[in-house]
């Protein structure tokens, strides 16, 4: 990958992916060591900025760069001078003036993240940008089911719920896509857009059929979409699209990005069996942003390679 | 040069708790090698280990995103604080390699002991590091490469030195 940014799952292609989770996989075998830090980053500064509330993605980039080596800073919407009416361009050109090696950009608008690419001289990784997409969510995804069925080609995958709105399901669709998994979306018609088949993926309105696929995978159902107009009630859905016990056969597994709301789009008990996923995503978390920060600002841009910029004759040898 | 070196090493730690730890990817091979022949001599299991230095380089950001070095694997199961580690590596030149792999090796512990066992020494040392065990002192210039081959790797055991196609002034 030579891409300076994170801003779609499409900029990577296979490659691009393959090469991120071999290096996840090295720095799964790093989390496992008494002192899970290296040094690679010393020095670089990374700034997470978050628009938006989020415990997963916020605390493990966090962690991620730590565990590199690299000096963090996490500014939330909430509590900063957003709140005073600080404009996003005006947030991002004060925390560029820091110069840090990458912005981690959470945002409730589809494209925040490119336009902080614009405007900074980082490195921008896209941590979910309104319903437009979430790279890295997509990357964990990948990792945490290779590392369960020790493959991706020819996995037949179903994505259920609220797929309209989810950045969750597009980044997904393209990744799984992208490895050779065969896809198909899910869910009440007011929430599954037509359009959506143009990622390649097949799309139904029922789970009949459910019982073919490996992996299951569970949007969250935001309970304020469902109690408006745009879908059927709560009971209705949990009737027709809840996964639980009845429906799962031996076998699958069931992943979830979180926060899950028990009861609705998972049954408790699916959560908790042996079948779900959902902690092994959570744990991927950490490798597989630790692999992305690695890939974009190991060699390349940041104060590292400015300051070598005159001593580049001096090619590094094998000691 | 192994066997002598292996008769040094089981001299100098006459207690036989010693680990073998090699330095992707090349010490790995000859520590294989070495831990082999150690372990004849103790009629003892030897622990054995490998160590990948790509997160400790301190060249990472002088190199550019298309010369990132490989990342191997990195796996040291025994209790570095109970053992006088030894690690293996075939060429010894800046020193800088061997410093990041001790770095690493601290991130398993406090290690009791660390020793450096290298094939080939070639001087031209950046940091005061030296080797406890050597097969062949070579000296050479700056604009020399020296390569290690191994039967395992490349078909062949042997050492030769050639011109770098470039010259880096």
């Amino acid at each position: 990958m030579s891409a300076r940014h994170l801003l779609a799952i499409g900029d990577l292609g296979r490659e691009g992916i393959e090469r991120i989770l071999a290096r996840a996989e090295s720095f799964a075998e790093v989390a496992g060591r008494p002192i899970k830090k290296v040094p690679t980053l010393r020095g670089r500064t990374v700034i997470n900025l978050f628009m938006e509330p989020s415990t997963r993605t916020q605390s493990s980039f966090e962690l991620a760069a730590k565990r590199l080596s690299a000096d963090v800073v996490t500014v939330k919407a909430q509590g900063s001078s957003v709140e005073k009416g600080e404009s996003f361009k005006d947030t991002v050109l004060t925390l560029s003036a820091y110069d840090p090696s990458a912005i981690v950009v959470r945002a409730p608008h589809a494209g925040a993240a490119a336009l902080v690419a614009r405007w900074s001289r980082a490195s921008v990784i896209n941590a979910g940008d309104g319903k437009h997409e979430h790279p890295t969510q997509a990357l964990l995804d990948l990792f945490t089911l290779r590392r369960r069925l020790g493959r991706l080609d020819g996995l037949r995958v179903w994505i259920i719920g609220d797929v309209a709105h989810s950045r969750v399901a597009r980044s997904g669709i393209v990744a799984l896509r992208t490895m050779g998994c065969e896809v198909t979306v899910c869910g009440p018609p007011t929430l599954v857009p037509r359009a959506i088949a143009e990622l390649g993926c097949s799309v139904r309105y029922d789970l009949a059929g459910v019982e073919r696929a490996d992996v299951i995978y569970a949007l969250r159902v935001q309970r304020e979409r469902i109690a408006g107009i745009v879908a059927p009630s709560l009971r209705e859905y949990v009737e027709r699209w809840q996964i639980d016990g009845r429906r799962l056969r031996p076998g699958q597994v069931v992943m979830h990005p979180g926060p899950v709301n028990r009861g609705v789009e998972l049954a408790s008990e699916v959560c908790d069996s042996p079948q779900s996923l959902i902690v092994d995503q959570v744990e991927a978390g950490v490798a597989v942003r630790m692999a992305v920060l690695y890939e974009l600002l190991a060699g390349a841009g940041g104060d590292g390679a400015r300051l070598s910029a005159g001593r580049e004759q001096e090619a590094p040898q094998p000691a | 040069m192994l066997v002598r070196i292996a008769h040094e090493i089981v001299e100098r730690n006459g207690d036989g708790r010693v680990a073998i730890v090699g330095i992707q990817p090349r010490g790995v091979v000859i520590a294989q090698r070495l831990r082999d022949k150690v372990a004849e001599l103790l009629a003892a299991d030897v622990r054995f280990g490998e160590i990948d230095i790509s997160f400790y380089r301190d060249d990472l950001s002088l190199r550019g995103p298309e010369h990132q070095p490989e990342v191997r694997e990195t796996r040291i199961d025994f209790p570095v604080e109970e053992h006088t580690t030894v690690l293996v590596d075939d060429v010894l030149y800046t020193g800088r390699t061997v410093r990041a792999a001790i770095e690493a090796l601290f991130a398993f512990g406090r290690p009791r002991r660390v020793q450096l066992a290298v094939v080939c020494d070639r001087g031209h040392r950046e940091l005061p590091i030296r080797p406890d065990y050597v097969g062949k002192n070579l000296p050479t210039s700056r604009r020399e490469r020296v390569n290690v081959r191994l039967a395992e790797v490349d078909g062949v055991d042997e050492v030769s030195i050639s011109e770098l196609a470039e010259v880096r002034a």
